[in-house]
């Protein structure tokens, strides 16, 4: 095994370098120092890589069904997380219990990294609700499609644990907030990054970086890595291969710790690739070329670790066939839950507008009923 | 000579002979260039016109609406596309405190010619923040000026005098209206002119945007009971240009407003106070509103039932009949 600094690791690595602990061709780098001298690397068990494996063939394989109902029409929209399958699953993994997340639309390979049952996002996408889940009970924020919105209240969440004492310990808590690099353009991402550098927010920036904003590149949000951005905000920030699990699993986890301590917050920049459109509603052939997603395919996060699996011998090829088939099964699993999604009944959308009511609304609903009789036995 | 084209295309050929006859005219925002935006209203500009001109902006509205401040102070004529309705808060401060302000802050010596398109309203199954109405807030702010096209030749029309306009104009677009075909011609109506599209006797229905269509059809349906419902097209809602409103109330003695918009303070309480002080004594009935209910827009799946529809306008025709 390897070891390295970052400029010397990943020959694929954009300039600046990045953290790497395992390679395209599934070899190990044994440790990387990052650029303030922490040293980053893993030490798991066969379990825990099959574990890593079978998580990222999974959210997968989940997605790839989502991305079938969208087609068939059982969905309104779907924010696919192809490509990025390491950069969630090694997030995810490295938040300890405790910790609270805040994603945007596409965290669904967290979501699942956390134990939530994977149909909890499914609502929002068919449309028959907008999330309806408790973000407390799971530690998990509501999805959040208003670009950036997330990140000031993952970093108020993250004063309140000060507040709380809940610092400054191997138990204490930290906040994980996801973004993505056009987010980095809006003025409340800034504002997180401003505020969380003045409380001294035990808070982790997780920007995955995966080149597009929709159709516009990178250039058009920054004209430095990302990573870089924090240093004028006063915390660190560190650049990680998003598409290597272990790499990505090391930083997060070393920065959540650190964040728990009580060492404030870092920004991870997570550089990955949407392998395929921003959302079913796009076409991304309009703005980048074939190319570009071909000289992304040879760093897939699933190819890199099952080559390792296989040069290691952790997996042979009933293993990863047995992967295959839990996938497949629970994605077909999914696929029916989510068909039994049914639609709400109308009149429920004037239920939890207050915590309390309030007269005009309980108003309207009974003006909305006695209008919604009038059609009774009518075909509408 | 007349064309057949979609909203969406009566958008884009208009935004083109802006930029033709304006060497000042520049687009701005998220996704119009390379792609074409999101709804491609601006495709093909940036390959024409340059990237100087149409504008792959950051991912920021509070940048796009700002930056373009300074581009109209420094003489530009700045075309601002907000992605979608629920995205526009971002820019609200620099719309509320800045753009709409500094002509007055200035004595009248600083004009902005700005003009930020937002496609608006329901009806596209989309998930959150990409269905609202929120052009009450705007036209609530003194200092802007808010406009809104139903079809395709008054998109072509309008959106060219809002560019031409010294005002900074809000342009709303009715976005489930924009894949709607219609005849395409320039006609150089004033911009803030409202409009019969439908004669009738017994009832006036005033809609705009999107509504137009359910307001029309309801007059249609209403016909074959017998009954003969006047339409106008607000067009303008800040000016509001209630003349034409004013006399056909004063002729049916009946009038609904129609908006997607919460009933709550929105354009519809604003016309139904002047109406009433204007036509007291023409009227028969109150007028009544058909309006979004006062929740936050709620799932897709249950969209049709919220959004204004051609029974719903019916019904409170029938009711302003039974007053
Ligand atoms: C405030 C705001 N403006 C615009 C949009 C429309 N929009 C949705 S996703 C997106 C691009 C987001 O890019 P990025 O932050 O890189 O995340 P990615 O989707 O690539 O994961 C845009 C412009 C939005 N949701 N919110």
């Amino acid at each position: 095994m390897a070891k390295g600094d970052l400029e010397t690791v990943g020959a694929d690595a954009p300039a600046g370098g990045y953290v790497q602990l395992l390679t395209p061709d599934g070899d190990r780098v044994e440790r990387v120092t990052g650029p303030d001298g922490t040293e980053y690397s893993v030490d798991f068990t066969d379990a825990e890589y099959r574990t890593l494996y079978r998580d990222l063939v999974t959210v997968r394989r989940l997605d790839a069904e989502a991305t079938a109902l969208q087609r068939q029409g059982e969905l309104g929209i779907w924010a696919s997380l192809l490509g990025q399958e390491a950069a969630q699953v090694g997030a995810g993994r490295a938040m300890r219990p405790q910790d609270m997340a805040f994603p945007t639309y596409r965290e669904h390979g967290v979501l699942y990294t956390r134990g939530i049952d994977p149909i909890m996002p499914f609502g929002l996408f068919r449309g028959v609700n907008q999330g309806g889940w408790d973000p407390q009970e799971y530690k998990f924020n509501q999805y959040t499609i208003v670009i950036g919105a997330q990140t000031l209240h993952a970093t108020g969440y993250a004063m309140g644990i000060t507040m709380d004492g809940k610092t400054g310990s191997a138990d204490g808590e930290a906040v994980i907030a996801f973004f993505g690099d056009g987010a980095t353009s809006q003025g409340d991402v800034n504002e997180a990054f401003v505020w969380s550098g003045v409380y001294h927010a035990p808070i982790v920036f997780f920007c995955q970086n995966n080149q597009y904003a929709i159709s516009e590149p990178l250039e058009r949000q920054t004209r430095i890595p990302l990573y870089r951005r924090s240093s004028g905000f006063g915390f660190p920030g560190v650049r990680v291969d998003g598409n290597d699990v272990l790499a990505t699993f090391a930083v997060t986890r070393a920065a959540l710790d650190n964040a728990r301590q009580g060492q404030g917050p870092t920004l991870i920049e997570a550089y990955t690739y949407r392998m395929g459109a921003h959302t079913s509603s796009d076409d991304p052939t309009r703005y980048r070329i074939a190319s570009e997603v071909e000289s992304w395919k040879v760093k897939d996060p699933i190819s890199r670790l099952k080559a390792f699996l296989e040069k290691q011998q952790v997996g042979d090829a009933a293993f990863f066939a047995e992967v295959d088939e839990q996938a497949k099964a629970e994605a077909i699993a999914l696929r029916e839950r989510v068909l039994e999604l049914q639609d709400p009944d109308p009149v429920t959308m004037f239920d939890h507008v207050y915590p309390h009511g309030s007269p005009e609304v309980d108003a309207q609903r009974e003006a909305f009923q006695r209008y919604q009789a009038t059609f009774e036995g009518s075909a509408h | 000579m007349a064309e057949m084209m979609t909203l969406g295309k009566a958008l884009n050929a208009g935004l083109r002979k802006a930029l033709e006859d304006d060497p000042k005219v520049v687009i701005m925002g998220e996704d119009v260039g390379k792609l074409g935006g999101v709804f491609r209203i601006t495709d093909g500009l940036q390959k024409d016109f340059g990237e100087d001109r149409v504008m792959d902006t950051p991912l920021a509205e509070s940048g796009i609406v700002g930056t373009a401040v300074g581009l109209a102070i420094r003489g530009y004529r700045p075309v601002c596309e907000i992605q979608f309705d629920g995205f526009v808060f971002p820019a609200y401060n620099q719309i509320v405190t800045q753009v709409a302000k500094m002509h007055y802050r200035s004595l009248g010596r600083l004009r902005l010619p700005i003009v930020i398109r937002i496609p608006y309203g329901g009806g596209i199954g989309a998930v959150e923040h990409h269905s609202e109405s929120p052009e009450a807030y705007f036209s609530h702010t003194p200092g802007l000026k808010v406009v809104t096209c139903s079809n395709p030749s008054d998109a072509y029309t309008m959106i060219q005098q809002a560019i031409r306009s010294d005002d900074p104009v809000v342009f709303f677009e009715p976005k489930r209206r924009y894949w709607e075909k219609g005849e395409v011609e320039f006609s150089d109506f004033p911009l803030h002119a409202s409009r019969v599209v439908r004669e009738g006797t017994d009832a006036t229905v005033l809609a705009y945007g999107p509504m137009v269509k359910v307001a029309t059809d309801a007059a249609s349906a209403a016909a074959e009971d017998g009954r003969s419902l006047e339409v106008i097209d607000l067009r303008t809602l800040s000016p509001l240009d209630l003349g034409p409103v004013y006399a056909s109330v004063r002729k049916t003695g009946r009038c609904v407003v129609v908006h997607e918009a919460p009933g709550n303070l929105g354009l519809g309480a604003e016309i139904a106070a002047r109406v009433t002080e204007e036509c007291f004594y023409s009227l028969e009935a109150p007028v009544l509103r058909v309006a979004g209910y006062d929740i936050p827009y709620p799932a897709a799946r249950v969209e049709e039932e919220y959004l204004p529809d051609l029974d719903r306008v019916l019904d409170a025709v029938d009711r302003a009949f039974g007053w």
